[in-house]
Parts: structure tokens; C-alpha cells; sequence
């Protein structure tokens, strides 16, 4: 569904990934873990376009409607005067775009999206008026309505209850059963092993990557640690990809 | 009943500059008060400031071409406003800067380079006059003008609705499921936008002046935020406070022989003075504590 290749991303020369490859399968369930500042977000990102890759590429097999994606809760106004049942409709964006007409059929789900995240009864409140929690499930109902093949989500079970995030799990694990992928930022480590079966552990390198008993191992999470913690603000250029474009160049050419 | 008659209705059907002025006004407040919704929710009150700075060197670059031509001066200002809020965008697109800064710096550069034209062309009562306005000098062009515009920007918003709500309330979004289509690219709505914003406010530069024409577009926005958490609703309320104040000013400043332009907005400015007062996010409702329900 996803592949890394050897990606890059860079905020001033300072890499935030660096020579990063791996490949999300179809209807897997990946938790990426790693310290704060190890580039999770940036990978999400990355994969759904808002950020270039400074060198190497993400290609993703699926049309970019098909893509959906829960950012940071910090990043949207909550003040906005919009209610809850037409923030959830805006998760029939991509398929109905700016002019066409929302259906019945498109409403039906957006009750049964509410439902389904248990905000009954909340439909016409308006956003600002619920806890961040509450808004998280709103942004959840979203995300059921935009009917994705691959879903992203960036630290989704902040600021919620166990109880709520219990519901969400299942409901994540339902979307995997589905055939769905989901890549999904994560920090609770006993919540990914018990599940989520691949894992992605970064700290700007590569850690590991692959079956989350054989990559949370104390080992990964002490080197995790040190790599993060290191910081040169005057770190030489880095050359790895010298040397390897004639390479790249003779692949493309026999493929 | 009489004399209330003539002081309210008399002046309109005395005279046809007055009828002129009214539409004109009316026109204008039902479509740029709902503009300056829009900004508020973008946290970009100030913008509409900036940009009737921006539009300064196009109208005096058309004004010492054309002379005191209505439709010259009205697209030299919007071609001004729109590669300001072009450039600033494309700024604030490829740099760290925000929106708010690189459009900073875009208007100021815009002001003066249209100060420093209008005064080698010009003398300062031209200045005055395109800065304030003059709604009692409104003839049928200038009408037409502004109905023309007023109509244009109505239809647009509401064609466009969603997707200017969607970019205001959640870019991040937007940019994450845009698709192939033009009209799911967020710099484009940004663009769109505006666009409507630098139209209304040439619209309302003959009318009420470039600065004041921001006055009739944010205050009743700003006012109407705090009666409604609904958008439509603030969207309606806006419009009514800017007719409500757009037709009191034109009263008050026939009787009190005031400038038009000032007059309406500081009725406007009346209008928000109560809103702080009575509406239900204002200071009387947090005063006399209302009984709360019990779920």
C-alpha cells in the first residue's frame, strides 16, 4: 500500500527522517513509535503529501482521495462556529468536492458515524462547546465518513478516556478487518504491543521495523533513546546518497 | 408620527442623491459584512485594513491615466489589491513567513508607493476624497457599480460556501484529501477569496472611502460573532447590522451635516458598543447570572 524509499525530509539541512525505506502492506495495522522529535509526524505527513521529501520518495498505491488523515488535535480552531453534524459531513469532501450535492444516503451515514463514536444528541452543538476528547470522536466520525483505504492518524487517543479509546480501538481494528490500512502514531507502548501488530520504531534513523515483539525490545528502545537525544547543530553534510545515483539511474532504465 | 416621518423617511423621498446613497449602502452591507465574518474566523481581522492600503497605487495610477473616472480608479484598485494579496500569498506559500506577515509587508510598500504617486499627480484633497469617500456623491454609474459587485460577491459566496468554510475551518484538512480537481487545492480558495474581499472593498471606496469601506465590512462581523455560535447566523446578523447602520448614518449625517462615511461607521461602531452590552457572549449576561439546567 505505502512504500518508503529511502526518504529523507529536511527542516534547514537538519534532517527529520533520515534515509528512511520500508513498506506498509495492504490491510496492515502499523503503530509508529519512537521518542519525542524522532519524526513521526513528519513521516505521517510525508506520506500524505504535506511535506516534500528532500531526497528519496513515498509512493503510496491508492488515489490520494482514498487517503484520510487525523493530524495533531493542536493544529484546528475550535472556536469555529461550525456544529458537529456538518463537521462530520465534511468527510464527504473528496467525494462530493465543493459543488456537489450532499444525499441522503451521505447524511443516513453521518448519523450512523455520530452514533457509531457515541456522540448522540450532539449533533447540532457546536464544536467549541465540547471537551477535546469529544471533539476527538467527532474528528473519529470524520474519518468514518471519508470511507478510506488508508488511514492515518497522528497520536489519535490524546486527551481521551479509557473507555472512549477502548471503543476507538475496536473501531480501528474493525477498519483492519475491512482490508483498511492503518498507520497510526502512537506513545503508549503496552497499547501497541497488545494491538498492533507491525511496528515502525523511529528516532530521525530507522530503528526497526516489522512485527512489534520483534522490534519493542529494550535494546530498540536504549538505542531509540541515545540516537534522539544526539544533536550537532553544526552536523556535517551527510553523503549517503552519493555514489548511488548511477544506480538508481541503471534501475529505472531495466524497469 | 409626522415629524418622526420626515425625519426618517422624508430625506429619502425628498431627494434622489439620498435614494442613491441608501442602495448603494444597503448593497454594500449585504456583501461585505459577511466577508468580514469570514476574516474574523480566519483570525485575519487586520487584513481588511491592509488591503484597502493595497489598493492606493492602482487607483492613483488610473486616476492620473483616466482622470476621475469611476470604473478606472475601481479596476486600478482591484488589480492593486489582488497582486498584493497574490504576491503575499505565494510569499507566505514558499517561506516560513505567515500570511499575516508577508501581507504585512506587501500593503506597506503598496501604501507608499501610492502616496508617493497621488501626491507628484495630485493634490491632497484627491487623497481625501479616495480615502473617505463620499456616499451623497453616488451617481447612477457608481450605483451600478456597487449593485453590480454587491450581486457578483453574494452569488459567489454562496456558490462557494463550503469550500470556503472548509478552508477556513480546517486548511490541513483540505490540503490532506485534495484531490486532482482545481478546486480542491486550498491556495485557490485562499485565493477566491481574496479576491471577493479586495471587490467589496473597491465597491465600497466611492461610497463610503477605502478606510471606511473596511469599517461597514468588520464591525458588524466582529459584532455579530458575539450574538451566534451558528455561522449562518452571524453571516445574517452581520448583513443587518451594516444595512442598520449603513441607513442611520446616512440620517444622521443629512441632519447633522457630518461626512457619510464616518457617520456609518460609527453608527456601526454604536451597534457594537450594544452587542458588548446585551448580546448573549456580552457583559449583562455574565452579570445577571441565569439559573443553570440540570443535564
Amino acid at each position: 500500500m505505502v512504500t518508503v524509499d529511502n526518504l529523507t525530509v529536511s527542516y534547514r539541512q537538519h534532517p527529520a527522517l533520515h534515509h528512511i525505506s520500508g513498506q506498509f502492506a495492504t490491510g496492515s495495522l502499523t503503530a509508529v513509535i519512537g521518542p519525542n522529535g524522532s519524526g513521526k509526524s513528519t513521516l505521517l505527513k510525508s506520506i500524505v503529501g504535506l511535506l516534500k521529501p528532500s531526497s528519496g520518495r513515498v509512493q503510496v498505491n491508492t488515489p490520494h482521495e482514498r487517503i484520510a488523515y487525523l493530524p495533531q488535535m493542536t493544529e484546528i480552531d475550535r472556536s469555529f462556529p461550525m456544529q458537529v453534524s456538518d463537521c462530520v459531513l465534511l468527510g464527504c469532501w473528496s467525494a462530493v468536492g465543493a459543488l456537489g450535492g450532499v444525499s441522503a444516503k451521505m447524511l443516513a451515514r453521518a448519523e450512523a458515524a455520530i452514533h457509531t463514536v457515541g456522540l448522540a444528541g450532539f449533533e447540532h452543538r457546536a464544536v467549541g462547546s465540547l471537551s477535546s476528547g469529544q471533539f476527538q470522536r467527532v474528528l473519529f466520525a470524520r474519518l468514518l465518513m471519508q470511507d478510506a483505504d488508508l488511514i492515518l492518524l497522528d497520536e489519535p487517543f490524546n486527551a481521551m478516556d479509557s473507555r472512549t479509546t477502548a471503543a476507538l480501538l475496536a473501531l480501528i481494528k474493525q477498519w483492519q478487518a475491512q482490508g483498511r490500512t492503518v498507520i497510526a502514531v502512537l506513545h503508549d507502548d503496552e497499547q501497541v504491543k497488545e494491538h498492533f501488530g507491525q511496528t515502525v520504531m523511529l528516532a530521525r534513523e530507522l530503528v526497526d521495523w516489522g512485527e512489534t515483539a520483534q522490534v519493542l525490545t529494550v535494546s530498540n528502545l536504549q538505542r531509540a533513546r541515545a540516537l534522539a537525544e544526539a544533536w550537532d547543530d553544526n552536523a556535517e553534510i551527510c553523503r549517503t546518497d552519493e555514489g548511488q545515483t548511477d544506480k538508481d539511474h541503471t534501475n529505472e532504465v531495466s524497469a | 408620527m409626522m415629524d418622526l416621518w420626515d425625519v426618517i423617511v422624508g430625506p429619502f423621498t425628498e431627494f434622489a442623491f439620498m435614494r442613491r446613497a441608501l442602495v448603494a449602502t444597503l448593497a454594500l452591507a449585504v456583501s461585505a459584512a459577511p466577508m468580514g465574518v469570514f476574516l474574523t474566523l480566519r483570525r485575519m481581522s487586520l487584513l481588511g485594513d491592509a488591503l484597502s492600503h493595497a489598493v492606493l497605487p492602482g487607483v492613483a495610477v488610473a486616476f492620473m491615466l483616466f482622470g476621475l473616472s469611476l470604473p478606472a480608479m475601481a479596476l486600478g484598485g482591484v488589480v492593486a489589491g489582488l497582486v498584493v494579496a497574490a504576491v503575499a500569498g505565494v510569499v507566505s506559500r514558499a517561506t516560513p513567513l505567515k500570511e499575516d506577515a508577508s501581507l504585512a509587508a506587501m500593503y506597506l510598500v503598496a501604501l507608499a508607493v501610492g502616496v508617493m504617486l497621488i501626491s507628484r499627480q495630485g493634490s491632497q484633497l484627491d487623497l481625501l476624497h479616495i480615502l473617505f469617500g463620499s456616499a451623497l456623491g453616488v451617481d447612477a454609474k457608481g450605483l451600478l457599480l456597487v449593485a453590480g459587485v454587491a450581486s457578483v460577491s453574494v452569488i459567489a459566496l454562496a456558490a462557494l460556501y463550503r469550500g470556503l468554510v472548509l478552508e477556513a475551518f480546517d486548511p490541513v484538512f483540505l490540503a490532506a484529501t485534495a484531490g486532482r480537481s482545481w478546486l480542491r487545492r486550498g491556495w485557490i480558495w485562499q485565493q477566491i477569496f481574496l479576491m471577493l474581499v479586495v471587490v467589496n472593498l473597491v465597491a465600497g471606496f466611492q461610497t463610503l472611502g477605502t478606510l471606511m469601506a473596511v469599517g461597514l465590512m468588520m464591525l458588524p462581523a466582529v459584532s455579530a460573532r458575539l450574538w451566534h455560535d451558528n455561522l449562518s447566523a452571524q453571516l445574517v446578523n452581520a448583513s443587518l447590522q451594516a444595512a442598520m447602520a449603513g441607513t442611520a448614518g446616512l440620517l444622521l449625517s443629512y441632519h447633522l451635516d457630518t461626512p457619510s462615511g464616518p457617520t456609518i461607521i460609527g453608527c456601526a461602531g454604536v451597534l457594537y458598543a450594544v452587542s458588548l452590552l446585551i448580546s448573549p457572549s456580552g457583559w449583562l449576561p455574565q452579570v445577571l447570572k441565569r439559573p443553570h439546567r440540570v443535564g
